[in-house]
């Protein structure tokens, strides 16, 4: 066994070294049974991820259904022009950015918390116990989500009972504008941060316990230690989660306020992505939805390489 | 001949994973200060809440599928069903639509998780071989994705004039690979012992014979976590379905429920009385029954999940 590995190596070790040689007829000769592995695959992402995304193209052509999915003919920026012109674009673009940046910084830090709190615990059967059930609601449909907020904020729902309990009077939150954010985060909040401790709670669990005795040493109260030893340990992890979340900072979740908004609550819940399902499916204007569903992306793509750029310059980790 | 082959003799995914239930090394030589005790209690207490607060929703909803209309609409079920009964999940387990519905997810899931597996394992294999030439522009070709998509419209308009509208493709086949399961694979693979394909490789076997007879059977503990995945995606999935069918007989449970929740909570404008008056209960009842899968299974996968992310975040 040792000496067909051995001999295996060598040959590995030569490919390698022949590997900045290696043209692509050779490579496509010696491996050609892996690259058909890849072929659908392949295929796969070119349809229905790269497909779309050339299909961008219509936000500067006259799309016509039924047409070519390209469009018909150049229009230049006539529909990046028509929303910058749109209130009801700012309205949105608003709501987005207010949305995200609430969502930021309130559901990105409490896994932190919950997952330090978490790492203070020694009963291990109670730490599992919370663990199980606060990673639960990451596994429910963003429809059963959505029902559990309109039971619980009904008329006849339990936060309306505990409104009535400190006696003021119920009130009908779905339907008011004022309470939509506040709603959207709890709900987040309830879903995501148990689910978001547990890569924490892994970094958690790699921090050197000479550390922690170090620091005792040196007369660091508990505090300390955590201040000093335990946010340390973790930065990694928080960094490169802080660069998804600020990557997915215009994508706020669409299917949820989908789900939860109305006419109503529309003019602090409508944000850019509820925006383009009704310009482009609602009413038809399939361009005029293309040309604000680019320009989102766009904003997507420079947050992410920026977060990631500033933070492998100030703190020396990132994404790639 | 391959059967020879030692198998490793741990979980593969196991061993990589630390043990998150483990509490943090202690010093037992140091008594707590006062202050730190109290802290303990606190955090206890802080804990229970977090939990109760998680719980809570699940154990209003199981009240409610079994309370009665008049008590939901007095506002005084919480955790215990007022006023039994089990007249609404007769009627909603006696409705055609609904089963038909639940077995519509049934399928998509079933067959949704076949296609996402049967790519993104076979992907994930290709990009975990170092030595392969366009590796890394292959790596780069997926991750890409993550991070710049196509949108909703040119989405839309890809999958209506590939005819998949009205049909299963249009809810599984758009999603079928995702790049984190993806990348957690690959880095699976990538841990593979060398050794057990080397000597496959000897024993004659082809990259296909080494893939399916060797590779495959040795990763059934990451495979499950990978199905487990990409089932619980499908199951809870409704937009593609709602954007894409029109026929209610198509529909998923999920948008059979989301149509309830949607009725049973608008304006109020254009409701007959009667969708008003059955929507608290029937919409108790249809969730229930909808997240039931998900609620029972789950104690019992919870440690796929956990490993699965863990996996991941080795880095891509």
């Amino acid at each position: 066994m040792s000496i067909v590995s051995k001999t295996f190596h060598n040959e590995v070790g030569m490919a390698t070294e022949l590997r900045g040689k290696e043209t692509w007829g050779l490579a496509l000769r010696k491996h050609w049974r892996l690259y058909t592995l890849a072929l659908l695959p392949i295929i796969w992402f070119l349809v229905f991820r790269y497909l779309p995304m050339a299909g961008n193209v219509i936000a500067f052509r006259r799309f016509r259904p039924g047409g070519s999915i390209f469009g018909e003919e150049w229009v230049g920026f006539y529909y990046i022009e028509r929303f910058i012109q749109d209130q009801a674009f700012w309205q949105a673009f608003q709501n987005t950015v207010i949305i995200g940046a609430l969502t930021l910084v309130i559901v990105f830090p409490l896994p932190i918390i919950l997952a330090l709190l978490l790492n203070e615990l020694r009963s291990r059967v109670f730490k599992r116990f919370v663990q199980t059930v606060s990673y639960l609601p990451h596994f429910m449909s963003v429809v059963i989500v959505a029902g559990f907020v309109f039971e619980l904020t009904s008329l006849d729902g339990t936060v309306n009972r505990l409104v009535k309990l400190f006696g003021g009077d119920p009130i009908s939150f779905m339907q008011q504008a004022d309470w939509f954010r506040t709603i959207y985060v709890s709900s987040e909040v309830w879903q995501t941060v148990g689910w978001g401790t547990i890569l924490y709670l892994a970094s958690l669990t790699t921090i050197d316990a000479q550390l922690y005795e170090a620091a005792r040493i040196d007369g660091a109260n508990r505090w300390q230690q955590t201040w000093h030893v335990t946010l340390p340990g973790i930065r990694p992890t928080m960094m490169v989660l802080l660069i998804l979340n600020i990557g997915q900072f215009m994508q706020v979740g669409f299917e949820k306020i989908f789900l939860l908004y109305n006419t109503l609550t529309q003019p602090t819940a409508d944000v850019i992505s509820t925006y383009i399902y009704r310009v482009g499916l609602t009413s038809g204007q399939l361009s005029y939805a293309t040309a604000i569903g680019l320009f989102e992306a766009v904003i997507g793509l420079v947050l992410v390489f920026s977060a990631n750029a500033i933070s492998r310059r100030v703190t020396g980790s990132s994404l790639w | 001949m391959v059967n020879t082959a030692p198998a490793p003799t741990t979980d593969p995914v196991g061993s990589d994973v630390p043990d998150l239930t483990r509490p943090r090394p202690e010093t037992t030589t140091v008594k707590d200060t006062p202050g730190y005790t109290v802290f303990r209690w606190v955090n206890t207490t802080i804990l229970v809440l977090v939990a109760a607060v998680t719980l809570y929703p699940f154990l209003n909803l199981a009240a409610r599928a079994f309370s009665s209309e008049a008590a939901i609409r007095s506002g005084d079920v919480t955790v215990w069903p007022i006023g039994f009964n089990t007249t609404t999940l007769m009627s909603v387990l006696e409705q055609d639509l609904f089963w038909r519905n639940y077995l519509n997810t049934v399928v998509y899931t079933v067959v949704g998780t076949a296609i996402a597996m049967a790519l993104t394992t076979t992907f994930a294999y290709v990009l975990s071989k170092k030595y392969l030439k366009g590796r890394m522009i292959l790596i780069g070709f997926a991750v890409f994705t993550m991070f710049f998509t196509g949108g909703l419209i040119p989405n839309y308009i890809l999958v209506s004039e590939l005819g998949f509208k009205n049909t299963i493709w249009a809810v599984v086949v758009p999603q079928a690979i995702n790049v984190f399961n993806l990348l957690v694979m690959k880095s699976f693979f990538e841990n593979f012992p060398e050794e057990l394909e080397e000597a496959a490789a000897i024993d004659g076997l082809t990259t296909y014979g080494i893939f399916f007879r060797v590779v495959l059977p040795l990763s059934k503990a990451v495979l499950a976590t990978m199905v487990l995945f990409y089932a619980v995606w499908f199951w809870n999935s409704w937009f593609p379905a709602f954007l894409y069918m029109d026929d209610p007989q198509m529909y998923p449970v999920t948008v059979f429920l989301r149509n309830i929740i949607a009725g049973a909570t608008g304006t109020g404008e254009g409701l007959s009385d009667v969708a008003v008056q059955i929507g608290a209960n029937v919409k108790a009842v249809t969730m229930l029954l909808t997240a039931l899968p998900i609620v029972c299974l789950y104690p019992f996968v919870q440690k796929y999940f956990v490993s699965g992310v863990m996996l991941g975040s080795v880095k891509g």
